[in-house]
């Protein structure tokens, strides 16, 4: 990773153009052409310093329903209950963390209703309590990562 | 505020990401049959209505040496809890800020906000400033730090 990189991805983590030519716009600022950005681009990607390069959508506003979840999984069942849980095509991420509460993962539906059904689908194959933690508000998101 | 079948099949298409080529929302257009432009004005819409939260990169703080990923929680009182989370979500190093239920008695925490540090020294510096910031609001608060990844899909449009 140069310097060009590190503009790239300080500069570049939001505000994309959305009109024909968008690389061609956003390449000057950062003293690129149109391809040499593409290709910067890409190349983030394929060594995986980007995990993507588009739109990042807001999840409820689609009309789906979205939570966070939170397990207390005995450390003797705790892959068992990773497997079990992680099966669940609704949930996106699982996180273990240092906690008595052990296992913190996110549940994303089509359907806001399915949420419950999914929780309750958990509870049932492992025999534990899902702590079902829904967003209530939100404040504003500054997160820039400084390359 | 209304999304319809083509808004959701646009936003199917750049889940995965953009087309890197010179026109873009054409090549996402060409594969849905309809033109750039009508697109455009969509993604246009979209993010006006708050439905794009934004367009661009997306690191892998990982790569980028954030390799201490802290889930800070406050228990902070409930009419002091907007204010405190507008003070605490605009700090630069905090990603999410939400207000979430409490689960008494074994969780009394209801501010959640995500610290990313290149050690747990940095996010300990900034859970004190977090903790000066909010003063008396809170009256206690802990750091969840994730030690394994256990899955990660990134979220996905179930069509």
């Amino acid at each position: 990773m140069d310097a060009t990189d590190r503009r790239i991805i300080n500069g570049l983590q939001g505000g994309f153009p959305v009109c024909e030519r968008p690389f061609a716009e956003s390449s000057g600022r950062l003293g690129l052409s149109e391809g040499g950005l593409i290709q910067r681009l890409e190349s983030l990607l394929d060594n995986g310093v980007l995990n993507r390069f588009g739109p990042m959508v807001h999840a409820e506003r689609l009309g789906g329903g979205l939570t966070l979840a939170a397990l207390s999984v005995p450390e003797d069942r705790f892959d068992t209950v990773a497997q079990q849980v992680n099966a669940h095509p609704e949930v996106a991420h699982n996180y273990a963390r240092d906690h008595a509460l052990n296992m913190w993962f996110v549940i994303a539906t089509d359907r806001p209703e399915r949420i419950g059904e999914v929780i309750a689908e958990i509870e049932a194959e492992t025999g534990l309590t899902v702590f079902n933690l829904p967003k209530e508000e939100e404040f504003y998101i500054g997160l820039r990562f400084q390359a | 505020m209304t999304i319809d079948d083509m808004d959701r099949r646009i936003i199917e298409a750049t889940q995965a990401g953009l087309p890197l080529t010179p026109r873009p929302y054409h090549a996402v257009a060409e594969t849905l049959g309809v033109e750039g432009e009508e697109v455009i004005a969509r993604i246009q819409r979209l993010l006006e209505i708050g439905v794009i939260r934004r367009i661009g990169a997306v690191p892998n703080h990982y790569r980028l040496g954030y390799t201490a990923n802290g889930m800070t929680v406050w228990d902070v009182a409930d009419d002091q809890a907007a204010g405190a989370g507008r003070d605490i979500g605009g700090l630069d190093f905090v990603s999410h800020c939400y207000l979430r239920p409490r689960r008494l008695p074994q969780w009394p925490y209801n501010l959640f906000a995500m610290v990313h540090g290149r050690s747990r020294d940095e996010v300990e510096d900034k859970v004190r400033r977090m903790a000066e910031v909010l003063g008396g609001r809170t009256c206690r608060h802990e750091v969840l730090y994730s030690t394994r990844i256990l899955k990660k899909t990134g979220l996905r449009l179930v069509a």
